[in-house]
């Protein structure tokens, strides 16, 4: 007879934890920042049509790294949370927070509950419609339930500390569009090495787009914004 | 209300009506109602030669009676086409919305829009759903038209109470006033119309429906409400602003009143 054997809730948490950021820090990394006219979120990835920033609704927006399948399953998750919620109340009524909330119970149940975590760590952003008080919010939320809220800035995925550095001193609120994806472009290549329009996914939430505030920067835009 | 999850076989893909299917909400109401429920009436579309224009009246009617006088009934479906609706004002309003969802939630989940044929058979389906309300006195008859990023034209469909779908090749009319509608566009339309032309004939067309038909409601300057008129472009979805509908009528207005109110 097999002896079933022992390991501590500390271990495994501590194990399942691991796994997670090993899978997270494969990827590539994104950071959102606020600026003059609402949230922009810039993104490394070569990919133009497996995307990594999404609309989720009017004024929230949607990030997420790691693997891909589980972070989009999220994501159409949302969306579907989203559009039903709008549907049965209205659409004032959809809100980050709650969407924040419904994806930590989300990824706090399959951390502890199923076979393996998620390797994901996404980010809900939102800004209201109203031109003199945008009120960014992000709510970056990791692969065991774990939420926080930024209003300045969040950066997700691997070397995270690495690109913290070299983008927390440089930032400043209110920078135009241009000027903030710069900063962004910069801090996720540094020094050594240039990254092109076609490794990147740039997107913003402002105010200026109307009802649908989300808009993908890409074409002569992005070149634009990188010469 | 949590994230809603499904197992890979159980999915509904990007369709939102299938989405609140599941979750028990109805999509349109079905109730077995008969009667003096409010009615809208006249919408036209007409293409010109940078795309199609959308107009409609803004009188509801229940039976002989006025219930709005301020409806709206050209609704715009996404970045590039809108919906024009006659019949049942309820049904009609809860179509559009219901339709205008399925048409983002589409382009969010699947991440671009469907084709502008997509949208036309995707309203045509819910025309279709509507079909027992429809017997029963709830028939909800829309024009959908919109600007086609494919083919680069301008396209105008037209629709009868089973979801049959019709296009037009250079305009349509829907509602108790299109009999009136349809003789004024036919007079008056051209192949390759200007844009400001083509504004103008949609005008006089809902004018002469509202002169001959009681439920289409013209130009009512007591309230400051005027109709609806909107285009579509390679631009995309741009109502008409306020001042230069108000002014398309008052000429409209000038004219006939220095006919003497003759035709």
């Amino acid at each position: 007879m097999s002896m079933p054997f022992y390991v501590s809730p500390e271990q495994m948490m501590e194990d399942r934890a691991d796994y997670a950021r090993k899978g997270i820090a494969r990827g590539r990394a994104l950071i959102a920042l606020s600026f003059k006219n609402g949230i922009l979120i810039v993104a490394e990835n070569p990919s133009n049509t497996l995307h990594k920033v999404s609309e989720i609704y009017d004024r929230v927006a949607f990030a997420g790294v790691g693997k891909y399948n589980e972070f989009d399953q999220l994501r159409i998750a949302g969306v579907r949370h989203a559009d039903l919620k709008g549907y049965s109340f209205s659409r004032e009524d959809v809100d980050a927070r709650n969407l924040a909330n419904q994806y930590a119970q989300m990824l706090g149940q399959i951390f502890t509950h199923e076979m393996k975590p998620m390797e994901v760590e996404i980010l809900v952003a939102e800004i209201s419609h109203k031109k003199d008080d945008i009120q960014p919010q992000m709510f970056h939320i990791l692969y065991d339930g774990t939420v926080k809220d930024e209003t300045e800035y969040a950066v997700l995925g691997g070397e995270t500390e690495v690109i913290l550095g070299r983008f927390s001193p440089l930032y400043k609120p209110n920078m135009t569009l241009s000027k903030a994806a710069q900063l962004a472009i910069n801090s996720l290549s540094g020094s050594e090495r240039d990254l092109v329009p076609s490794d990147l996914e740039v997107a913003e939430l402002s105010i200026a787009n109307g009802r649908r505030a989300f808009r993908r920067i890409n074409g002569d835009e992005l070149d634009g914004i990188l010469s | 209300m949590t994230l809603p999850r499904f197992s890979p076989d159980n999915d509904p893909g990007p369709d939102f009506a299938a989405l609140i299917d599941r979750f028990g909400i109805p999509a349109i109401s079905n109730h077995e109602i008969i009667g003096k429920l409010p009615h809208g009436t006249t919408c036209v579309a007409i293409k010109y030669s940078d795309g199609v224009v959308l107009a409609g009246d803004r009188r509801a009617t229940s039976g002989h009676h006025i219930s709005f006088r301020a409806m709206e009934k050209v609704f715009q479906s996404d970045s590039h086409s809108g919906v024009a609706i006659s019949g049942a004002a309820g049904p009609a309003i809860e179509m559009v919305k219901l339709f205008q969802l399925q048409l983002e939630h589409y382009e969010k989940v699947e991440g671009k829009s469907l084709s502008l044929e997509g949208k036309a058979n995707q309203l045509g389906l819910m025309i279709r759903q509507n079909l027992p309300a429809a017997m029963q006195g709830l028939a909800v008859v829309p024009i959908f038209a919109g600007y086609d990023l494919r083919e680069n034209d301008g396209r105008i469909f037209q629709y009868d109470v089973t979801g049959g779908r019709f296009e037009e090749a250079s305009f349509a009319t829907t509602g108790s006033g299109s009999l009136h509608a349809t003789t004024v566009i036919k007079m008056g339309y051209e192949d390759q119309l200007a844009r400001n032309d083509a504004v103008t004939l949609a005008a006089n067309a809902i004018f002469e429906a509202s002169d001959e038909d009681s439920a289409t409601g013209g130009p009512d300057l007591i309230r400051d409400v005027f109709p609806t008129i909107t285009t579509i472009d390679v631009n995309g979805y741009e109502e008409v602003n306020h001042d230069s509908v108000v002014a398309t009528f008052m000429e409209i207005i000038e004219t006939r009143t220095a006919r003497n109110g003759g035709a």
